[in-house]
C-alpha cells in the first residue's frame, strides 16, 4: 500500500486478549471495564445520597438532576404518574449504560462495552421478562394474551375485523415477543459498533498519514485528526442519547403492559 | 475483465462477492430509514416551530420515531457483517 494504510479487521477492534482465566470466565479488559462501570454507579449514587444537603452542590447536584431528568423526561413522558415507583430500575438502567457506552471515548480504554452483542442482549432480555411479567400480573396470564394479539380496532362490525385479526394478530405477536427485544439490543449494540469503528478509522487514517513515507502527505493528516475530535464530541453525543433511548424503549414498554389501550 | 476474473482462485472471487453483497446489503437497508428519518425529523421540526412550547414532548417523540425507524437500518448494518464474516 503506498499510504501504509491497512485497516484491521473488526474482530481485532472489538476482542481483547484475555488477561487470565479461560473458557466463559475469561476475564478480558471489557471484564474489567463492567466491573469498573458497576462500582462507578453505585459510588456515585451513594457518595451523593450520603449528604442529603436542602441546596444541593457538587455530586449531589449532578445526582439529583439525573433523577429530575428519568422521572420528568423518561417516566412521566411514558408511563404516566404511576410510573414513578419504577425510578430506582430507570435510574439504574440509564445511569449504567451511559457509564457503558461513555468508555467509548474515555482515554486508554476507548472501548464502548455495549460493542459486544452479550451485554445489550442481556439488558434487553431483562427488560423483556420485566414487560410481560408485568403484563401478566396487571391484566391476568389470558388478558395480557388478549390485548397483545387483539389490540381493540374501535367500531367495526364483526365480518369486518376477522380478516383484519388474520393480518393484525402475528404481526403484533412477533413484534412484541421477539422484534421488540431484539431491536432493544441490536440498536444499542450496532449503534456503539458502527461509533467504535468511525473512530478506529479516523484514527488509523491520521495515524498512517502523520507517518506517512511522502513527506507532503503529512501535512494533510491534520485533516482527519480534526474530524477525529469533533466525532469524539459527537460520539458522547451518541452514548447519552442511546443509553436515552433505551431507557425510555424500556419504559414505553413497561408502561404499555401496565395500562393496554382500550 | 473476465480473463482476470478466470485468473482468480475460486475462493478469492467469493470473498469478494462476499465484500460486495455486504456493501449492498448495507446499502439498500439503509435507503428507506434514511428517507424515513427525514421524514420524521421534518415533521418534528414544523411542529416545534409551529408551537414551540410543545418543544419537550415533541422532541421525546422524536427520539423514540428516530429509534424505531433507525432500527432497519441498524439489522442492515448488522447484517453486513455477519454476511462478511
Amino acid at each position: 500500500m503506498t499510504l501504509g494504510l491497512e485497516f484491521p479487521a473488526v474482530s481485532q477492534l472489538v476482542q481483547w486478549k484475555v488477561l487470565f482465566g479461560s473458557g466463559p470466565f475469561a476475564v478480558t479488559r471489557v471484564t474489567i471495564q463492567i466491573v469498573l462501570s458497576v462500582i462507578i454507579v453505585i459510588a456515585f449514587f451513594v457518595i451523593a445520597g450520603r449528604k442529603k444537603n436542602l441546596v444541593p452542590t457538587g455530586v449531589q447536584n449532578l445526582a439529583e438532576s439525573t433523577v429530575d431528568f428519568v422521572q420528568e423526561g423518561i417516566i412521566l413522558e411514558s408511563m404516566g404518574p404511576e410510573g414513578l415507583s419504577w425510578t430506582p430500575f430507570m435510574l439504574t438502567l440509564f445511569s449504567f449504560i451511559l457509564v457503558l457506552n461513555l468508555w467509548e471515548v474515555i482515554p486508554v480504554f476507548q472501548m464502548p462495552v455495549t460493542a459486544h452483542i452479550a451485554i445489550p442482549a442481556e439488558l434487553a432480555i431483562l427488560v423483556w421478562v420485566l414487560f410481560n411479567t408485568v403484563g401478566i400480573k396487571t391484566q391476568g396470564f389470558f388478558g395480557y394474551l388478549k390485548t397483545m394479539a387483539f389490540p381493540p380496532l374501535g367500531d367495526m362490525s364483526l365480518l369486518g375485523k376477522i380478516p383484519l385479526y388474520c393480518l393484525i394478530t402475528p404481526i403484533e405477536i412477533i413484534s412484541t415477543l421477539f422484534v421488540r427485544p431484539l431491536s432493544l439490543a441490536v440498536r444499542l449494540f450496532a449503534n456503539m459498533l458502527a461509533g467504535h469503528l468511525l473512530l478506529a478509522t479516523f484514527a488509523v487514517l491520521s495515524a498512517a498519514m502523520f507517518t506517512a513515507d511522502a513527506i507532503y502527505l503529512r501535512p494533510f493528516g491534520v485533516l482527519p485528526f480534526a474530524l477525529l475530535i469533533a466525532l469524539t464530541g459527537f460520539e458522547v453525543l451518541v452514548a447519552a442519547l442511546q443509553a436515552f433511548i433505551f431507557t425510555i424503549l424500556a419504559a414505553v414498554y413497561i408502561g404499555l403492559a401496565m395500562h393496554p389501550e382500550h | 475483465m473476465l480473463q482476470l476474473l478466470a485468473e482468480q482462485q475460486a475462493g478469492e472471487l467469493a470473498s469478494g462477492l462476499k465484500t460486495v453483497g455486504a456493501g449492498i446489503v448495507y446499502g439498500g437497508a439503509a435507503i428507506g430509514p434514511g428517507i424515513g428519518i427525514g421524514i420524521v425529523v421534518g415533521n418534528a421540526i414544523t411542529a416545534m416551530a409551529r408551537q414551540p412550547e410543545a418543544s419537550g414532548p415533541v422532541r421525546t417523540t422524536m427520539f423514540l420515531g428516530i429509534a424505531f425507524t433507525e432500527a432497519l437500518a441498524l439489522f442492515g448494518f448488522v447484517l453486513a457483517f455477519l454476511l462478511k464474516g
